[in-house]
């Protein structure tokens, strides 16, 4: 294992922090903000009509590369949403959380897969976030679980698990900002500021060269320092009035949904014991004012929890699901999530495998906390042809794909490739033995004119659907420097 | 340097919220007046001289109907070629009231269901207020009920003459084309012009984006695909030589199909609906935004591809369907330069002005 082959020194060391507790404050504010920011988020979705619109009036749907079975469920859609907005009730709750959070991880890593048209980091983030969580003892502590066994202490790890994941979002997003196009060009801010003239306040200087810069740079630098800075003590309050300024300038200047918010809540974590000990007891005091918590049930908690100490993490397995404690032993969720956080660290970095400029082809693109990097818009023109008798025609995409879906297909290869199968498929279901698909299309990236984007001498029809190199794009005519 | 960073950030945010005395910046772009403009000069002005039009049509449908004679009829001809014609002039307005009515289906959906409006006069029943009627109304219908009842204008006259179901239904269509129309023009007079005015914003509701994505809508779906590409088979692998615009008429499809290309390009210069002027438009945003492609400006690039897709229709026939027959491949050659424009229009402007495509409010990240 990792731990033995290394030095006696660091081995001690290593052993000692993982043996060492703090308090389950912060885990348990953490839980509950997450749980009430999930339910939101899921509730504000259905009630802007996207389950219909995104995920039920399409007939066709785009699939993550090994997902194509993940499919919309129909009208039992909706109570998808159900569990999981329940799923995510139960952990602000925290009860039986592990299997709430199992269940909130399942079903909105299903939702998030159902169709690749709709993937955002953020998305991603709730899912690594949720599965992250399903191994802390989030719920030890201040939860309906912790009535029957409560334990003021945790695993000083499973709160910095938290934060690692957060400083390699901030930190891995600051790094892909270290390019050409944003760095010396201020693409895209500069294109999507130009015209937000009229935002109340801001809205006059937005047009202006240097405020893009200096929102590029500024950016950039946030993502790249932010999390330093709140682990750090001395800086950490008014890193934090930093994260509340930047969040809230995303909120207004973008359609960004919940985000803002979410990533403001979750470095709260960085705070110590006492601010989230604040936290609690204003909620337990809501609490009781909203007459959903008997009273003085928080101090009894908190006297109650003197009775467990760090020893009890290394629990037995225990057959109750959903105990405040946890199930699994922790060398176990320390050797998953060691395995975790190298994934999360390289990932992004599989780009490097393809050639050509990350931002025209995408391979390596998603689940790399590469956000707000690039304006792009494209065009697809799909012309079958009948391999038998020569006649060709072209698609009409709005009899398969609805505006945003057409959107989203026209710059990104997959996209298009697993379009053109469909193509081919449908129209060989319509009479036509053998269809050749063929695709026109063009894509401007970050303000660049339009350029031919895929080869349209190419049978798309026979191009296998994988992770290869997609050697059937067009080269991109230009050059971005960096990361 | 941390604190320097700091500083940085928090000189930006003071600068953000402390300048507000310079918020209205005279080089900005004004969407306002853009939209003012495109309101007063050009489409209220192009629905006042449609309205025009529709009403001199029904007044020629009237006098033809009450007395069906070859000079009524020539008269009546002439003057829906000429309503036809400015209908082509606010086709691609398709907001507000006109979105609500669904202006386009009611008036230009072709090729005209024959079938069904011959069943419409022998029964005398029907109500052209229903969607399922979309293609037994409008100017394909009255194309049909103009030329494509008989090539003889002798036999048509006496057609209209013998039998009264014929004259109610011309009545019936020429009449709604008018109540719409109307109906339209008095929305924008009474009250959609300051509504679109006023919602100058960035959003993807405001009138800028809504109206943009609506040009490009009609430009890529009516002109290029409707006007062009169906009939020359794009779409569907073989030429559909009935789909042409004005296939009864014959010799008009050309007329109507220049119409619409000037009326798309003069709305893009901003070019005032009487042409005295040019004012605030697509083509001046894009020169305000110092908008390129390959080294030229973005607004002279379009300008050019819609002229040189001029050069290409004025090969073609005066008769679309003459011209699928004789040698389809110049339809295509057109469809092609028409296509291109949509790349300029979709891809390169929609970039520039930060106008999204769809209207899909979905999140972004």
């Amino acid at each position: 294992m990792l731990i033995m082959s290394m030095p006696m020194g660091i081995n001690k060391r290593l052993a000692t922090y993982f043996q060492s507790t703090t308090s389950a404050a912060p885990l348990a504010v953490f839980r509950i903000f997450f749980g009430i920011l999930m339910l939101i988020s899921l509730i504000r979705f259905a009630a802007l009509g996207w389950i219909e619109k995104l995920y039920l009036e399409p007939s066709f749907h785009f699939t993550f590369y090994g997902f194509g079975w993940v499919k919309p469920l129909g009208g039992y859609t909706y109570l998808l949403f159900v569990v999981c907005g329940l799923a995510a009730l139960m952990i602000t709750l925290g009860y039986r959380y592990r299997l709430a959070i199992a269940v909130f991880f399942c079903s909105f890593t299903y939702i998030e897969l159902m169709d690749k048209t709709t993937y955002l980091n953020h998305y991603y983030f709730v899912s690594v976030m949720s599965f992250l969580l399903f191994f802390l003892p989030a719920a030890a502590y201040f939860s309906l679980d912790a009535r029957r066994k409560s334990a003021t202490l945790v695993p000083r790890w499973s709160i910095d698990a938290v934060k690692l994941m957060l400083t390699i979002v901030y930190f891995y997003a600051g790094l892909a900002k270290l390019n050409s196009d944003w760095l010396l060009e201020a693409k895209p801010l500069s294109i999507w500021l130009a015209t937000k003239d009229s935002i109340p306040l801001i809205g006059g200087l937005l047009k202006e060269t240097w405020v893009a810069y200096a929102f590029s740079w500024s950016g950039a630098l946030y993502d790249l320092f932010i999390p330093f800075l709140l682990w750090y003590r001395p800086t950490r309050s008014l890193a934090f009035v930093a994260v509340v300024i930047f969040h809230l300038l995303t909120r207004i200047l973008f359609p960004i949904g919940m985000f803002p918010y979410i990533m403001i809540v979750s470095t709260l974590i960085f705070f110590g014991p006492e601010f989230h000990k604040k936290v609690l007891s204003v909620i337990s005091r809501l609490g009781e004012w909203l007459g959903m918590v008997p009273s003085a049930n928080y101090e009894d908690m908190t006297s109650l929890s003197t009775v467990s100490s760090s020893s009890s993490k290394v629990s037995l397995p225990s057959t109750q699901s959903g105990d405040a404690t946890g199930t699994l032993p922790s060398t176990f969720k320390i050797g998953i999530l060691t395995c975790f956080f190298a994934l999360q660290l390289l990932i992004p970095f599989r780009y490097q495998l393809y050639p050509g400029e990350l931002f025209w082809t995408e391979q390596g693109f998603r689940f790399s906390w590469r956000v707000m990097l690039m304006e792009k818009a494209g065009y697809a023109q799909f012309k079958v042809v009948d391999g038998e008798s020569g006649r060709h025609f072209y698609v009409d995409n709005s009899e398969f794909l609805n505006p945003f879906q057409e959107k989203q297909m026209a710059f990104q290869p997959d996209f298009i490739l697993e379009y053109a199968h469909y193509l081919a498929e449908t129209y060989r279901e319509r009479g036509l033995k053998s269809a050749q698909v063929y695709v026109e299309s063009y894509v401007a990236l970050n303000g660049r004119g339009s350029q031919p984007f895929v080869d349209p001498t190419v049978d798309l029809a026979q191009v296998e659907i994988s992770l290869k190199h997609k050697n059937w794009l067009l080269p991109f005519r230009d050059e971005i420097k960096g990361l | 340097m941390k604190n320097l960073f700091f500083l940085f950030l928090l000189t930006i945010a003071t600068f953000s919220c402390g300048e507000d005395d310079n918020a209205q910046p005279s080089d900005n772009f004004d969407r306002q007046a853009m939209l003012t403009h495109w309101a007063d000069n050009i489409i209220i002005p192009g629905y006042v001289a449609f309205t025009g039009s529709t009403t001199d049509l029904q007044a020629a449908v009237a006098d033809f109907v009450a007395n069906p004679e070859l000079a009524t009829l020539s008269a009546l001809r002439s003057a829906w070629e000429t309503a036809y014609l400015d209908w082509q002039k606010v086709a691609m307005y398709e907001i507000g009231k006109a979105e609500e009515l669904l202006l386009t289906n009611n008036l230009n959906i072709y090729p005209v269901d024959v079938a069904a409006l011959d069943a419409n006069i022998n029964s005398g029943v029907y109500n052209l207020e229903l969607p399922s009627t979309n293609d037994q109304q409008g100017f394909p219908a009255l194309d049909y009920l103009l030329y494509g009842l008989d090539t003889d204008e002798l036999t048509l006259v006496n057609l209209y003459a013998d039998n009264e179901s014929y004259r109610l239904y011309l009545q019936a269509v020429a009449n709604r084309i008018n109540t719409l129309a109307q109906a339209v023009l008095n929305d924008w007079t009474d009250r959609y012009r300051g509504e679109f005015v006023a919602n100058d914003g960035n959003s993807a509701t405001a009138s800028v984006d809504r109206f943009v994505n609506d040009y490009i809508f009609f430009y890529e779906k009516h002109l290029r695909a409707g006007k062009v590409g169906i009939p020359a088979g794009v779409f569907s692998g073989a030429p559909l030589d009935n789909t042409v615009e004005a296939y009864y008429r014959r010799n008009f499809s050309k007329t109507l199909l220049l119409a619409s290309l000037d009326a798309v390009q003069d709305f893009f210069n901003g070019k005032s609906f009487d042409g005295s002027s040019t004012g605030p438009s697509l083509a001046a945003y894009l020169t305000e935004l110092n908008a390129e492609k390959d080294g030229l400006p973005l607004a002279e690039v379009i300008n050019e591809q819609f002229d040189q897709t001029r050069v290409q229709v004025a090969l073609l026939a005066d008769d679309f369907t003459e011209q699928i027959a004789a040698d389809n491949t110049v339809m295509l050659a057109t469809y092609d330069q028409l296509q291109i424009n949509v790349i300029n229009l979709k891809v390169d402007m929609l970039q520039k002005l930060n106008i999204n495509v769809d209207y899909v409010d979905a999140d972004g990240d």
